[in-house]
């Protein structure tokens, strides 16, 4: 194996895992490999939806609201339909004749694909053009004509319920206020019960902004409709492709088996491109009236402005503790802004996503949520950005009330932590609002990120500094997410069962194919699948083909999202090649004239045991498998199996955050110098992946702590609407990121394998902003909101702090 | 209008019309789809293109400015077969994940080890400083230009195939 260069000598930044199993250099089924995705990605021979060119095929663009929320009184196509390069012009209400114009959302509400009695939000799709280039598609737009009655727009969330407010969704029936859901979890009067008898309660009001995916490739689909077949081929954006044409089969009428999508290279999705949008729906309606492929891709300010927003949670938290920093309880009240329609992807029973963690990785007694969700004149969306199910959210909430109370009460944050971790022996552990931690060893693991940090010498450099006036600050995080959903019994997506499929075939020379329900979006999977099938099949991963990402040709299963590809496909995968494996057993009992009770499987063959000579390869099987020799009484040939997996629980991943950051008094900015992230994702398959997907998550974290934020002014124009307005951090405001691990398996996956797509999205968040209230308390501050600009820190240090719009 | 450039070594005569951005043209006209369409403001890199030896965000720059130019795009980072020492060091150093930026990263990685053949990690940053990424937080990136380094100005590399070892 080729070790990666470190690019630094610092022996802090050395990995040290000695106690733990380290598998960077254990040759594969698990250890470090190559990517295979790789070769064609760096000769720029990917696949992207904008790359598909298809003969005939036509542009589509999208007419966007200018305004936050108004009648539509007239719309005036006769010049656009007039322009020689267009070949179509559709809008609401053409759709609404043919039954097209509103869609599902994944939450049971409807969206509009086309507006036709109301504008809901700034940039929501109102009409489109079919022309002969993108160029021309979008020259037409300007020529139609679009009148607008302004209504007042319902903005700031903490209003949306005022009686005085205008009705956004009156297209529903009986609907007379802007109130969306109610939901809580947990035991109100027992948590109140603890509150009256703490000897210390800290609150705190946090914001965690609108913020906003932004992949790198923005949503696109090129539609091809096949009159004589009566077949759709559906090239999109897609990390859900079967859900989705399911989806379009209920929306448009379309037989399920004339559907075929197609996901091919996915230039990041990070949640965003989970929902079914408009531009979809009006590339597919444009095929089937136009007979020929119709291409639509999303411009950066499209993307922006309607595309799946995250976050958007105002949280009112309270945290009860003894005097000796006993954590008792924690309650919280939230106030959801879910934009214009629902259209957040959660499990159907889960209206707040998996918001029920809240409780941490603390042993307590008592915990008690209430989440109001309200509409209001913004994009829709709501679970997307690596949040987890809104774990993200929950998570901010109690690491920011963990390190708010270590510094009411005077006691060190990983102190305060290290005392109310759940201990190893409370596993499985169910905490107060009814999730079960399947595993952890959450002390080892904060103790290793304490370890690789240095975290004494960092507090005594902290108070040297502090003597100089300097403002230097250290935050910590822990945090325990949820994941792999989910079991079929208590979640579905629009009454989708959360499993997913896996098929393995092993062909006659012992090469094989494996068939995934799930989708990367750069996450890996034909490298780390193709890696869990060798483990258990003694196939070497480069003779392991993963096909994946078009419905044709895979297994049914929901997609990827919410880091469920390990925990569930991960799982499917590990257990379909037992299934085929057990098949082997068989055959090669026969071959051997041995009992199968006789025979012992070692590294890709089965030999008799105590006589490793007398042995057959997974190869050999598969020839006999294939071949025209017996096999055993009874059984078909080939090598092949497929299974459907229903996972038994959630797996827990976890981790330890450290961020070391120094704060220019002058200015208000803040510098992270150093970030440690230590994880625990259970069972490792592939280290130099997950190496990545941690460093990911954590520019994440550093983008949402520092700079990102989706703001609107009073009338609902949206101001983050282009990367000018919209920052994202660059390699100049990342440091070079440390990692390390621990390894606690999910006693109920296959392989042990807990998932780790979004737990440094998820985890360090709070880790930046502790960091920074750590930094400020001297000056009395005890909480700031995301995104920490030096603006606002400036304002905090002058003791005007300012929640954000 | 008729537009008259050398891509990647071959030139190339296409009519066009005037407005044609060049990521548009390279992809859309020539075919040439490793060069990517992000953002329209020149802030996110993933367009990033050689133009007279010159790193260039081909969002914000007409075809027709290219024209009687030296275009080189991604596609001709490997040669005879070969990879460029670039390509080679972010399959090694995992720089890429989805691999939509990774096109323009790779582009100034090759002009920055060009000009700098053994740049500090905050040479390396400020290089690519104009690009975004959204999946790796960069330092995996800078590895990878890192690596490159190592191998020599230029010089490509061998593509080694390598990917595992033996089932276990």
């Amino acid at each position: 194996m080729t070790a990666t260069p470190e690019t630094t000598t610092r022996p802090d930044r050395q990995r040290r895992q000695t106690e733990f199993e380290d598998n960077d250099q254990k040759p594969v089924g698990h250890g470090r490999m190559l990517r295979k995705e790789d070769p064609r990605l760096v000769r720029g021979r990917g696949r992207f939806v904008d790359d598909v060119q298809l003969p005939g095929m036509l542009h589509l663009a999208i007419l966007r609201s200018p305004v936050a929320h108004a009648r539509i009184v007239s719309i005036d196509t006769s010049a656009a339909q007039a322009h020689p390069k267009v070949k179509l012009v559709v809008t609401g209400e053409m759709l609404a004749e043919k039954g097209l114009a509103w869609m599902p959302t994944l939450s049971n509400d409807v969206q509009a694909v086309l507006a036709t009695d109301k504008v809901r939000f700034q940039g929501q799709e109102v009409a489109f053009v079919v022309a002969e280039d993108r160029y021309s598609a979008r020259d037409a737009l300007e020529l139609i004509d679009v009148e607008y009655d302004e209504l007042p727009a319902v903005v700031d969330a903490r209003r949306a319920l005022d009686p005085s407010m205008p009705v956004i969704r009156d297209d529903l029936e009986g609907r007379t206020d802007n109130h969306l859901f109610d939901w809580e979890t947990g035991d109100a009067e027992a948590t109140e019960a603890v509150f009256a008898r703490a000897d210390v309660v800290v609150t705190e009001d946090i914001v965690y902004p609108r913020v906003h995916p932004a992949p790198m490739e923005t949503a696109a689909a090129v539609a091809d409709y096949d009159r004589v077949d009566g077949k759709l081929t559906l090239w999109s954006t897609s990390q859900a492709p079967h859900a989705h044409r399911t989806l379009y089969a209920i929306v448009a009428g379309l037989p399920e088996h004339k559907i075929r999508v197609i996901a091919p290279d996915i230039g990041g999705g990070f949640g965003g491109k989970v929902p079914i949008y408009p531009g979809y729906v009006c590339a597919i309606v444009a095929s089937l009236l136009l007979g020929v492929p119709v291409k639509w891709a999303e411009d950066r300010t499209e993307n922006l402005t309607s595309g799946s927003f995250a976050r958007d949670y105002i949280m009112r938290g309270e945290i009860a503790a003894t005097k000796e920093g006993k954590i008792l309880a924690i309650r919280t009240h939230v106030l959801a802004d879910h934009g214009a329609f629902n259209g957040q992807a959660s499990p159907s029973k889960y209206p707040a996503g998996f918001f029920g963690v809240f409780t941490g990785s603390y042993d307590i007694e008592a915990a008690y949520a209430k989440v109001t969700a309200v509409y209001t004149n913004k994009a829709p969306g709501g679970v997307a950005y690596a949040c987890s199910f809104r774990i993200t959210e929950a998570v901010h909430l109690v690491e920011r009330l963990v390190t708010s109370l270590a510094l009411e009460m005077g006691i060190d944050q990983a102190e305060l932590r290290l005392r109310n971790l759940i201990k190893p022996e409370q596993f499985p552990y169910e905490t107060k609002t009814g999730w079960v931690y399947d595993s952890g060893n959450y002390e080892a693991t904060l103790r290793e990120s304490m370890r690789i940090a240095g975290y004494e010498e960092l507090l005594a450099e902290r108070e040297e500094k502090r003597a100089r006036g300097e403002l230097m600050g250290i935050g910590v995080s822990f945090f325990t997410e949820a994941v792999g959903a989910g079991p079929r019994k208590n979640m579905d997506i629009l009454g989708l069962g959360m499993a997913d499929g896996c098929e393995l075939r092993i062909h006659p020379t012992g090469k094989a194919v494996v068939r995934l329900s799930v989708k990367t979006q750069g996450q890996g999977h034909e490298t780390t699948f193709a890696q869990i099938v060798a483990e258990e099949i003694g196939i070497p991963p480069e003779d392991i083909d993963v096909v994946h990402g078009d419905t044709d040709n895979t297994p049914f299963g929901l997609g990827t999202y919410g880091s469920r590809s390990t925990p569930v496909s991960g799982a499917a995968a590990a257990l379909v090649a037992r299934k085929v494996r057990d098949k082997a057993q068989l055959i090669a009992s026969s071959m051997l004239e041995v009992s199968v009770a006789d025979l012992e499987w070692t590294k890709g063959s089965f030999h008799v045991k105590g006589d490793p000579s007398a042995a057959v390869t997974i190869q050999d099987i598969a020839m006999r498998a294939h071949g025209a020799g017996d096999l055993p009484d009874g059984m078909e040939g080939g090598l092949e199996a497929q299974i459907c997996y229903n996972p038994e629980n959630l797996t827990y991943p976890n981790g330890a955050y450290i961020c070391v950051v120094d704060v220019d008094r002058g200015t208000g900015e803040v510098k992270v110098r150093r970030f440690i992230a230590v994880d625990d994702c259970g069972t490792r398959i592939n280290p130099m992946i997950i190496e990545g997907q941690v460093h990911g998550g954590l520019v994440d974290g550093l983008g949402m702590a520092l700079m990102e934020i989706i703001e609107f002014d009073e009338s609902g124009n949206c101001l983050g609407g282009s990367f000018m307005d919209y920052l994202i951090p660059t390699a100049l405001e990342c440091p070079d990121w440390e990692t390390g691990f621990t390894v606690t398996p999910s006693p109920h996956h296959p392989i042990g394998a807990k998932g780790v797509g979004e737990s440094a999205t998820v985890g360090s968040p709070p880790a930046f902003v502790n960091a920074v209230v750590d930094a400020l308390h001297p000056l009395g501050i005890r909480n700031i909101d995301m995104p920490m600009t030096p603006s606002r820190v400036w304002d905090a240090i002058q003791g005007h702090p300012r929640p954000p719009v | 209008m008729q537009v008259t450039m050398t891509v990647n070594g071959t030139e190339v005569t296409e009519d066009i019309e005037p407005r044609t951005l060049l990521v548009h043209f390279l992809r859309d006209t020539l075919g040439l789809t490793g060069t990517h369409w992000g953002c329209d403001t020149s802030n996110c890199g993933v367009c990033v293109v050689w133009v007279d030896e010159q790193p260039v965000k081909s969002c914000t720059m007409l075809a027709a400015m290219a024209g009687g130019k030296a275009v080189r795009t991604v596609e001709d980072l490997e040669r005879d077969g070969v990879l460029d020492s670039v390509q080679q060091g972010f399959m090694e150093c995992h720089g890429l994940q989805c691999g939509y930026c990774t096109p323009g990263m790779m582009m100034t990685g090759r002009w920055l080890l060009d000009h700098n053949p053994d740049p500090t990690e905050q040479e390396i940053r400020e290089a690519i400083s104009g690009q975004i990424c959204r999946c790796t937080g960069y330092s995996t990136i800078v590895r990878s230009i890192r690596w490159a380094a190592t191998q020599g100005q230029g010089s490509p590399v061998t593509h080694t195939t390598e990917t595992a070892g033996t089932p276990s």
